[in-house]
């Protein structure tokens, strides 16, 4: 059995759901930052697959791209939670709602 | 050059109205004066003028500008210079001139920038009753008559702090509002019907139409529409309700636009229209009904009010019933003489009563004044003099005005509203003399010193210069700038009636022919026609028999009845005069008596027929009642406030819902996006 496109556009969908899930369901800001990353993972892969598939590099590169992106977003990320945990003393993104009505 | 009369008050209104608050009496006075003297000037050299050309083409056309050409609309700013307005400018002017010299010895107690208040209200008025008067097309005469309305409205709410003035000018607006509302509806329908709102090109277009006899058509409409605009500017029935109280004016504007002028435009506006109403000979007989039963009902008013300005704004109301029931009888010439000579006469007796007023300080009940004849001597002749005038002694000019009506009236076979026309000569006699005899014979009823007080209420009698010797009850007769204006206009009063002498005296009414192409312009062209003849008898009986021909009577055709008729209204006159005498000089215990065996009679006169009561609660009542309970709690509160107020709610209560969506979770927000893409993405795929 030959790997085909489809069969990694499936695995990155699986993951992308799995980090939307995990976004929506984990009650611990780490957790949802760590779905966030799975969410790009899963796109890198599309793109790297789909890159492949074309026989163009273009997928590579914008890889390369997210993943800085990634790697800033993370770290502002983090800086957030820890200043978010430090109002509030706790990490459930549920008690951050102060912005509301 | 017309132009030039309206404009130079205009001027002295805009320098008073702008730099009046620095300029001091003397100089805001003399600007006045001098704009309105001057006016005088021009339209005595303009009146030469017209006198100068021919009978038949006696006219000055000035057109300014175009001032709307609006498809088959079309409207100058134009003025027009005939007999009948020329008569209008020279009184306007004339008369106008007098009482602004009057007014700056009357109104010297007020401050600097009071005096010159009233001198840009009194000039603006002349300026625009001076484009009413010369005005050539109705919109023309619409500005000025709106113009007046407005000067009356300020002039007589000048001393605003009086609430009395106040009431007064407002009620002198709304009522003269009624009647403008017909105006315009009439002048609305002119043009509908014509399609031109100049006077000469309706007269033209109306002359061959036949004469509404038996329809009440348009034509008629028009002119009754007309005629309501009149009963309110010139006060009679039933409208008439204003005049009376803007005597809370200063006096000498009760002289010029309360007597003199301004109520006298409605008669002018039916002059102007002559021909127009000559074709509808049933609004013509409304016009002299009311014209008739004003005159009637004002001079029994008249004879037992105790104010001395509102006995004469009741005389006014009455001699202007006569002016109507002269237009009403089809002797237009005979109505617009009337109002030239009422203007001398009423001027003249407004201005005495002035004079008595300030001398007295600010009292003006009759029944405090008393034996003045020795106090101001010169106020007493000059006041004399106007009486006898407008009781129609000969040869005064009121005997000939008002015997010119009454002839006509009878001629016309108007034989009831001619007897109702002598009743109320009678009646202008009684009470013209018991005002005499009350206020000036006899013997003083209250102190000079007393009256005193009533100087500081703002009635424009608190004297500066009286420092010296009231103690004693003694008066100051008019000054100089008073008593020159008292002259003249008795002069004016006593030989105003020369130029419309009749015929059997041997005169040859020469206003009459000299007015009559004004009232039939269409005929005017036609050279040979009428008017030119002017100095014949002929053209006493031409025109006038044709404007009154429905009723087959040929005027001034029987000389005896004529010489009959004039006896008859001197003896009148002559009885009227004796009847004050007997009761208010010679047994005056009567006259109480009188009053008190009738008081039914004597209240219902004293308090003018309730009609002010009767307007109070069929009219002002119900307007409140439906301006509070409808209009305000219901329209207002509930219709208007209910919409503004229900944006408002409506606004807040949908944000209520929405603010719902903002929860502040970032989670919520982040699963609406995943929806959205889900959905819009699902969307595309489903394609």
């Amino acid at each position: 059995m030959t790997i085909t496109l489809t069969h990694y556009l499936i695995l990155s969908a699986i993951l992308f759901s799995i980090g939307t899930a995990g976004v929506f369901l984990r009650r611990n800001l780490i957790t949802v930052l760590l779905s966030i990353e799975i969410m790009l993972n899963a796109v890198n892969l599309t793109f790297v697959a789909a890159g492949r598939h074309f026989g163009q590099v273009d997928g590579q590169v914008i890889v390369f791209f997210v993943m800085t992106v990634a790697a800033a977003e993370a770290a502002v990320g983090l800086a957030l939670v820890i200043s978010l945990f430090r109002h509030k003393e706790s990490l459930s993104p549920d008690v951050f709602t102060s912005l509301k009505w | 050059m017309l132009a030039l009369i309206p404009l130079l008050p205009f001027t002295g209104f805009l320098v008073n109205a702008t730099l009046g608050r620095r300029l001091t009496k003397g100089v805001s006075g003399a600007v006045a004066c001098l704009a309105m003297i001057l006016a005088f000037g021009v339209s005595v050299v303009a009146s030469m003028q017209l006198v100068g050309h021919d009978p038949a083409a006696r006219v000055i056309d000035q057109s300014l500008y175009t001032w709307i050409a609006a498809g088959s609309f079309h409207a100058d700013l134009a003025f027009r210079l005939d007999p009948l307005s020329m008569l209008m400018i020279l009184v306007v002017t004339g008369i106008g001139s007098l009482i602004h010299i009057y007014s700056t010895a009357y109104m010297h107690d007020e401050s600097d920038s009071e005096f010159a208040r009233y001198f840009s209200y009194l000039n603006l008025f002349a300026s625009f009753m001076l484009m009413l008067v010369l005005g050539s097309n109705l919109l023309v005469m619409f500005i000025g008559w709106e113009g007046v309305g407005l000067c009356s409205y300020l002039l007589i709410g000048f001393w605003f702090k009086k609430q009395s003035a106040n009431d007064a000018g407002k009620k002198a607006f709304v009522v003269n509002r009624v009647g403008d509302f017909a105006f315009i509806l009439g002048l609305a329908l002119t043009f509908w019907t014509f399609g031109t709102v100049d006077f000469r090109e309706i007269a033209i277009k109306v002359a061959p139409l036949a004469t509404e006899t038996a329809v009440f058509g348009t034509l008629s409409i028009i002119t009754l529409l007309f005629f309501i605009g009149a009963t309110g500017k010139s006060a009679q029935i039933p409208l008439y309700v204003w005049l009376p109280d803007a005597m809370e004016g200063p006096t000498p504007v009760s002289a010029l636009i309360h007597a003199a002028t301004m109520v006298t435009a409605g008669v002018y506006m039916i002059g102007r229209n002559a021909e127009l109403f000559s074709h509808a000979p049933q609004t013509l007989e409304i016009v002299a009904i009311i014209g008739a039963a004003t005159a009637l009902m004002a001079g029994t008013i008249g004879l037992v009010q105790n104010d001395i300005k509102r006995v004469l704004a009741y005389s006014t109301v009455s001699q202007l019933g006569y002016m109507f029931l002269a237009m009403g009888v089809g002797a237009f010439a005979g109505g617009i003489f009337h109002l030239y000579t009422h203007a001398f006469f009423k001027a003249l007796m407004f201005l005495g009563s002035g004079a008595v007023i300030h001398a007295l300080h600010g009292e003006q009940d009759i029944r405090k004044m008393g034996g003045l004849k020795k106090e101001i001597p010169l106020t007493y002749w000059t006041f004399l003099i106007g009486a006898i005038a407008i009781a129609g002694v000969p040869p005064l000019a009121g005997f000939f005005s008002k015997d010119e009506i009454l002839y006509r009236t009878f001629a016309t076979d108007h034989k009831i509203l001619w007897a109702i026309g002598m009743l109320t000569a009678l009646l202008t006699a009684v009470y013209m003399f018991r005002l005499v005899f009350l206020t000036f014979h006899g013997e003083r009823a209250v102190a000079g010193h007393d009256a005193h007080g009533h100087g500081a209420h703002g009635h424009g009698g608190g004297h500066g210069h009286d420092d010296h010797g009231h103690g004693g009850g003694h008066l100051h007769d008019a000054p100089p700038a008073m008593a020159a204006a008292l002259l003249i206009l008795a002069v004016g009063s006593v030989v105003a009636g020369a130029v419309g002498i009749p015929h059997v005296l041997g005169g040859t009414n020469r206003i009459e022919a000299f007015l009559e192409p004004s009232f039939h312009p269409a005929l005017a062209g036609a050279a040979s026609h009428g008017p030119a003849t002017a100095g014949e008898p002929a053209a006493h009986t031409g025109l006038p028999a044709e404007a009154v021909g429905e009723h087959g009577a040929e005027v001034g055709g029987d000389e005896s009845t004529e010489m009959k008729l004039m006896g008859a209204s001197v003896l009148i006159a002559l009885l009227g005069i004796g009847i004050a005498a007997y009761f208010f000089l010679i047994n005056r215990a009567l006259a109480d008596g009188i009053a008190s065996t009738f008081s039914a009679v004597y209240r219902t006169l004293l308090n003018k027929y309730w009609i002010d009561e009767l307007y109070d609660a069929t009219i002002v009542q119900p307007l409140k009642w439906l301006s509070d309970h409808v209009l305000w709690k219901v329209v207002d509160v509930w219709i208007i406030d209910g919409i503004v107020n229900g944006v408002g709610v409506f606004t807040r209560g949908s944000a209520a819902l929405l603010r719902m969506l903002q929860t502040g979770s970032v989670r919520t927000y982040a699963a609406s996006l995943v929806l959205g893409v889900v959905l819009i993405l699902g969307y595309y795929l489903m394609q």
